[in-house]
């Protein structure tokens, strides 16, 4: 028999990483093979249609009270064509003097006929009825309450059933709905964080419990508990990094389909839901913040873990 | 080997009990100096494996305290361990082989864990598993060789980072009485090179092989030292004041 290979003093007595390939090596895996992958696919699907609908919500709510804030709509109604016509040019008179508006325009009658004919009808049977005439008002100034009152008390003498409302307070009811979602858009998310978490630790509690024979060899052999909770890091990140992926790609498709459908509406509230291109970036990094919550759960429960041992 | 004695080990004292069971080991007292050869004798129960566990660091005593390198190990904080940890060279009872690694693989892995480059363990682990004879089964898993082989593998891991202490425990149980001479003689080879080598055997005949080796004999969890290998305990014990 030979002497013994003469290795010198190759080990460095520190405490140098043990990482990558050779690293990971350590724990049986196969990729894919596993749940994880899929499950971190199917929350980041479900976080990417969430948030993509939650950004597209705010936007929604965004345009719709920036396009109504500082205008108001003045009603006259005057079943006396010829009075209603006097007290619309009163009225006139009035916001053209009054220094809080910026301007008016009185809608033309022909398109409140056609606001109009999907409940009225048009031509003949329409001609009999009484319809008020509308003034669109611009304010200087978004939610003027004072400036409105003064205008609603000049009116009074001039066109005692005139009345006038700002426009933000019709869709008020429309916008804290729209809001409502939104939260409830941004809790799914948190769960789906939750949850995501949970399955994660569940995982790295499972595979601690069926490596715990070679763990407790790489410690006995000098391992720190920082580089066995690296090999796990490196497993999760990998299962991550694949489900995050297919999950954007899933989220990405099935946000697209929705969105496609909502434009058909042709409405002019949907169209501002829009995503903008900041919005994009958010989502795309949905798959980012599942792999480091990922990643830093496995970290968490196996040093938790390690800690129990000596 | 010329370089002055040091003292790397040093029980004082120690008790050893699982759970409310009677102690397995009690009022453990002993030194252990670099570059000397110890075995461990004791029959089956006598508390051989739980002593070596408390010199590998894989368990706490209950009572007494404990000393490595010069330091007290007991109340060393846990994420201090590996690095004495890796100053250590184990051969398990149970081998202990990682199953779905090769046997390169699980040669390499205490030079891996230190850190040491792809390109820097190939050569040793490779002269390791030709050392031990293994050089054509590299590539095997643990479950495809024998037992011999597996306690080769064991021992070629422990020994391939030059531990400056190798403990192993029954490394010859499991081979022909031909292959135990072979592996008593790489465990005096790295005690020449200045490995304190600690062997655990129930092995009689064993003892003869090592001349210069001193013997620690375990009886019910009592150390008593046959060949005054130990040259603890402390004074204090037998009555002549304290010497820690």
């Amino acid at each position: 028999m030979k002497r013994p290979p003469t290795i010198g003093r190759a080990v460095d007595r520190g405490l140098a990483p043990f990482r990558g390939r050779r690293a990971a090596r350590l724990l049986p895996q196969t990729r894919l093979g596993g749940p994880m992958p899929w499950v971190i696919a199917i929350m980041v699907a479900l976080t990417v249609v969430a948030a993509s609908g939650a950004l597209s919500l705010s936007n929604m709510v965004s345009t719709a009270r920036g396009e109504l804030a500082g205008t108001a709509t003045v009603q006259v109604v005057e079943p006396d064509p010829e009075l209603r016509q006097e007290q619309v040019e009163a009225v006139g008179d009035v916001l053209g003097r009054d220094p809080a508006v910026a301007g008016f325009r009185i809608v033309p009658q022909e398109d409140i006929a056609e606001l109009l004919e999907p409940w009225l009808g048009s031509g003949e049977e329409i001609e009999g009825v009484p319809i008020p005439a509308l003034i669109d008002v611009e304010m200087r100034k978004a939610d003027d309450g004072e400036a409105l009152a003064r205008i609603e008390n000049a009116l009074r003498e001039i066109a005692p059933r005139a009345r006038i409302d700002a426009q933000s307070v019709w869709l008020a009811p429309v916008l804290s709905a729209l809001s409502a979602l939104k939260i409830t858009a941004l809790a799914l998310i948190a769960m789906l964080a939750f949850v995501g978490a949970a399955a994660v630790w569940l995982a790295a509690r499972n595979a601690l419990g069926g490596n715990r024979d070679t763990i407790e060899i790489v410690h006995l052999l000098g391992g720190s508990d920082d580089q066995i909770a690296r090999i796990f890091q490196r497993s999760i990140l990998l299962d991550a990094a694949v489900g995050g992926v297919l999950g954007l790609v899933i989220g990405v498709a099935a946000m697209s389909f929705l969105g496609s459908q909502f434009a058909a509406l042709q409405s002019g509230m949907v169209a501002g839901g829009s995503l903008l291109a900041v919005d994009w970036v958010l989502i795309l990094l949905v798959p980012l913040f599942a792999i480091a919550i990922a990643v830093y759960t496995a970290r968490m429960t196996v040093l938790s873990s390690l800690r129990k041992t000596l | 080997m010329s370089a002055p004695e040091q003292e790397i080990v040093q029980f004082d004292n120690v008790g050893l009990r699982y759970g409310t069971e009677r102690e397995v080991l009690s009022n453990v007292s002993f030194s252990l100096f670099s570059s000397r050869f110890y075995f461990l004798t004791g029959a089956s129960g006598a508390g051989k494996t739980s002593l070596l566990k408390l010199l590998y660091l894989a368990q706490r005593p209950s009572r007494g305290a404990i000393r490595m390198f010069g330091r007290d190990v007991i109340t060393l904080p846990r994420d201090k361990l590996p690095a004495y940890r890796r100053r250590m060279g184990v051969v398990f009872q149970d081998f202990r082989l990682v199953d779905h690694l090769s046997a390169f693989d699980n040669i390499a892995l205490p030079l891996r864990v230190s850190g040491v480059r792809e390109a820097d363990l190939r050569e040793p682990v490779s002269d390791m598993l030709e050392w031990v004879g293994l050089a054509h089964r590299a590539e095997a898993r643990p479950a495809t060789l024998s037992g011999g082989e597996q306690q080769r593998v064991a021992i070629a891991r422990a020994v391939i980072g030059r531990p400056e202490i190798l403990i192993a425990d029954e490394p010859t149980g499991n081979v022909d009485p031909e292959m135990a001479v072979k592996l008593l003689r790489l465990f005096e080879a790295l005690n020449r090179l200045g490995t304190t080598v600690v062997v655990a055997t129930h092995d009689i005949q064993l003892l003869r092989k090592v001349p210069d080796s001193m013997i620690m004999r375990l009886s019910k969890g009592m150390l008593s030292d046959p060949t005054g290998a130990l040259k603890y305990p402390p004074r204090r014990e037998s009555g002549a004041g304290g010497n820690t």
